[in-house]
């Protein structure tokens, strides 16, 4: 592609962006369908690449004989994804506009794929998957979908690229859209939006591409501009994570604080306001919120992701790994959860296997009760396993040395979620979902069966 | 500490909008997540302070996620000998102001006995790689915070939060942990430990606008003053101990400011008016080279010569 004016930060675009929100998106997609491309047109649309990293890239291309820059360079940083021409792990770019930051965690798509996307989509708001318009939906494309699916992400941007390779052709566009679409609801994707795109040239991905006459949507950055980052904590159940009991004593800062005695953590979902009846899990202890701090600054409330420290009315038994959640609504602490894993070890998962389960701040030993079963990739249903290996997605039953508030990973990402870690070499292992269920046949039926269970 | 009641309902009801984290109190609130979630599970964690803004901001956030507690580890420089004189002025007055414990491996000390030699083109930012690592060894760190930023250099880009080293301080970036929703995990074998970095998500922008919103007082090279300068390899280098103009250097006397701060000898100052952190966050903004490009001539070396230094157990 032509990249050859210097770009210019917009001063306007980042006095924006203080007051803007931060959207969290990662991008999927197979080989050669242009990701790093599309990563590259972002960045440079947004005048988010600098005269001396774009220099570096016109160098290395000009030495590999290339005739335009390859604006992929940007995102593989190292030596041997340089060398190799290949993206070997997840790399984190940043952008912003006049309303919004961009975290974009960029995925590889075929070395250990299940490892990378699950990695990037844990934290995303948005998965942009990318579909090559002359060959439509492959199989890496299901499994990006399946993968999507599983870990809930919020918003799917479906990009059908290379546009122009097709003529910019209408009745291509809605075939492959069509196809997408179709995948996507088999797959329990909730909200799949589809553009046409040229990452090559930048037709729709900034500006609207008047070569697509018959797009009347947005580009793909006015949709992630505009699209909502998450759910509004005002709808969700108050939850924190005990982190750390900050209790001064004689190292207080003041003389003030010398009593003081509160929890740290992050909110991880929900709102808290002072006065608000909180339990403590898993003792039951029921108290009140006698005040929240952030810093030195005291909150009438806090909200989801805020760090902040809570003080209680009453000095009740509460230790880091506790989660204090509101009292109306509190999850049940239990020592037996179903989940759905996505398995990172190189070592393969076996029944009866111990391990460490993380969950919040709380770090409990787990046997493997059971392996229930595994997905099959390829066809997307669940088959009998007697093993998990690496980048294996499988459903298990766990049973926990000690009693755990964990909450269905469909109802909340964050009180759903968890690790697996071996105990000897402190590696993770397994990225888990509580409650999540898997396909039964290649041809289940879409309908959820019940609060407790989704379909991917 | 007051304890106030239930606010009415009619304020309850308030406009979702007033629920949402602006981009700088979302990137504060993850790096107290991680500050916080790391003193919880390590057990002798400490916090590389140089006196440089990444490093300040770094203690700025500490302070809150453990206040009205002290910051309840203590704080490590890796000293080149090539400090500039404000930077390690501002380091002791900010370690005697929050009543930190400061320990300093020396670059010096290393080159006077003959563990290092110096380097013929008299950069000793690669030298720190050695002191760090002992450090970690002798004082049984098990966890190190930096500063580091993925938006800083591409290496870094790829490089998680939480970050393994082994047993020789060894980044292994083919073999790096998943690191999945809000869940770190810290845990190595003896012998190894973890670099984090909870400010990996922030860009030099995001940096400056929070020091300007929280109003952290800085080293002043960081703010437009005059001062002696020659040019060399297309940067201003200061006139000092370490650094000499040759013949064909003329030295002049320029306005300028840094926007890094390190090894005084190929440490680049820019030529700026900006005095206040406001018309800093505007330069910044509008500026067309990163600010490694813009001021450290050891990073324009080689292609890989961060991953390369990250490798071997840089920071």
């Amino acid at each position: 592609m032509s990249a050859t004016s210097t770009p210019v930060l917009d001063p306007a675009a980042v006095a924006g962006a203080a007051r803007g929100t931060l959207l969290r998106l990662a991008t999927a997609g197979s080989v050669d369908d242009g990701k790093s491309t599309l990563v590259g047109r972002l960045l440079h649309d947004t005048k988010s690449v600098l005269s001396d990293q774009l220099a570096a890239v016109e160098r290395v291309s000009r030495d590999r004989g290339l005739t335009a820059a390859d604006l992929a360079l940007l995102t593989d940083g190292l030596r041997a994804e340089r060398e190799q021409g290949i993206t070997i792990d997840v790399a984190y770019r940043y952008f912003a506009t006049a309303s919004r930051s961009f975290v974009l965690a960029d995925c590889p798509g075929h070395v250990q794929y299940t490892r990378n996307t699950v990695t990037g989509s844990s934290t995303a708001d948005v998965v942009v998957l990318l579909v090559d318009a002359r060959k439509g939906v492959l199989e890496q494309t299901r499994r990006h979908l399946a993968v999507t699916a599983l870990l809930r992400v919020p918003h799917v941007v479906v990009a059908v690229n290379k546009i122009d390779l097709v003529d910019f052709s209408q009745e291509v566009y809605d075939r492959v859209e069509a196809e997408v679409q179709a995948v996507a609801r088999e797959l329990g994707v909730v909200d799949a939006i589809a553009i046409p795109v040229s990452a090559l040239d930048g037709d729709n991905v900034a500006e609207r591409s008047p070569r697509t006459p018959w797009y009347d949507g947005p580009s793909l950055l006015e949709l992630l501009e505009a699209l909502p980052p998450s759910d509004d904590p005002g709808g969700e159940s108050f939850r924190l994570p005990v982190q750390l009991v900050i209790r001064p004593q004689g190292a207080a800062r003041d003389e003030a604080h010398r009593d003081y005695r509160g929890y740290a953590g992050q909110v991880a979902s929900g709102v808290v306001r002072v006065g608000d009846e909180v339990v403590a899990l898993p003792s039951g202890r029921r108290t009140t919120v006698a005040g929240i701090d952030l810093g030195d600054r005291e909150l009438q409330e806090a909200f989801a992701p805020q760090s902040v420290t809570l003080r209680l009315a009453d000095e009740i038994d509460i230790s880091r790994g506790d989660v204090i959640a509101a009292a109306a609504d509190a999850p049940e602490p239990t020592q037996d959860i179903k989940a759905v894993v996505c398995w990172l070890g190189d070592a393969p998962l076996r029944p009866a296997q111990r391990l460490l389960l993380k969950h919040g701040s709380r770090t409990v030993q787990t046997a493997v009760r059971s392996l229930d079963g595994a997905l099959d990739l390829d066809d997307l249903h669940t088959v009998p396993a007697e093993a998990l290996s690496l980048n294996d997605i499988g459903l298990v039953t766990l049973r926990l040395a000690a009693p755990v508030p964990v909450e269905n990973y469909s109802t909340s990402r964050r009180g759903g979620s968890f690790l697996l870690i071996d105990a000897h070499d402190g590696r993770t292992v397994a990225a888990g979902m509580v409650g999540a269920t898997l396909p039964t046949a290649a041809d289940a039926p879409t309908e959820p069966e019940g609060d407790e269970e989704w379909e991917i | 500490m007051t304890t106030t009641t239930t606010t009415p309902p009619a304020v309850a009801a308030a406009d979702s909008d007033d629920r949402r984290l602006t981009h700088l109190d979302a990137l504060e609130a993850e790096a107290i997540l991680v500050i916080r979630e790391m003193a919880g599970e390590l057990e002798r964690p400490a916090l590389l302070f140089s006196g440089g803004k990444d490093s300040v901001v770094m203690l700025h956030l500490a302070t809150k996620a453990f206040w009205p507690a002290p910051i309840p580890f203590p704080v490590l420089h890796v000293d080149t000998g090539h400090n500039f004189p404000e930077v390690l002025a501002y380091r002791d007055e900010t370690v005697e102001r929050l009543g930190l414990r400061l320990v300093v491996a020396s670059v010096q000390d290393y080159i006077d006995d003959g563990r290092l030699r110096e380097r013929a083109d008299g950069t000793r930012n690669p030298l720190q790689t050695l002191p760090l690592l002992d450090a970690i060894n002798d004082n049984r760190f098990d966890g190190v915070f930096g500063g580091g930023r993925r938006d800083e250099e591409k290496a870094r880009a790829k490089e998680r939060i939480v970050s393994l080293r082994d047993e020789f301080g060894q980044w292994d970036p083919k073999n790096q942990r998943p690191e999945l929703w809000n869940l770190f995990n810290p845990r190595h074998r003896p012998g190894e430990h973890v670099r984090v970095f909870p400010i990996s998500n922030w860009t030099e922008v995001d940096i400056w606008r929070y020091i300007d919103r929280e109003d952290i007082p800085l080293a002043p090279l960081y703010y437009a003053h005059e001062r002696e300068v020659f040019q060399r390899d297309g940067m201003w280098l200061a006139v000092g101990p370490v650094s000499r103009p040759r013949d064909d250097e003329p030295v002049e006397t320029r306005l300028v400011r840094y926007r890094t701060v390190g090894d005084m000898s190929c440490t680049g100052a820019v030529e700026s008016p900006a005095r206040t952190n406001a018309e800093i966050v505007v330069e910044v903004a509008a500026s067309t080279l990163t600010e490694r490009g813009a001021t450290r001539a050891d990073d324009r070396i080689s292609e890989a010569a961060m991953e390369d230094r990250k490798k071997e157990g840089y920071f």
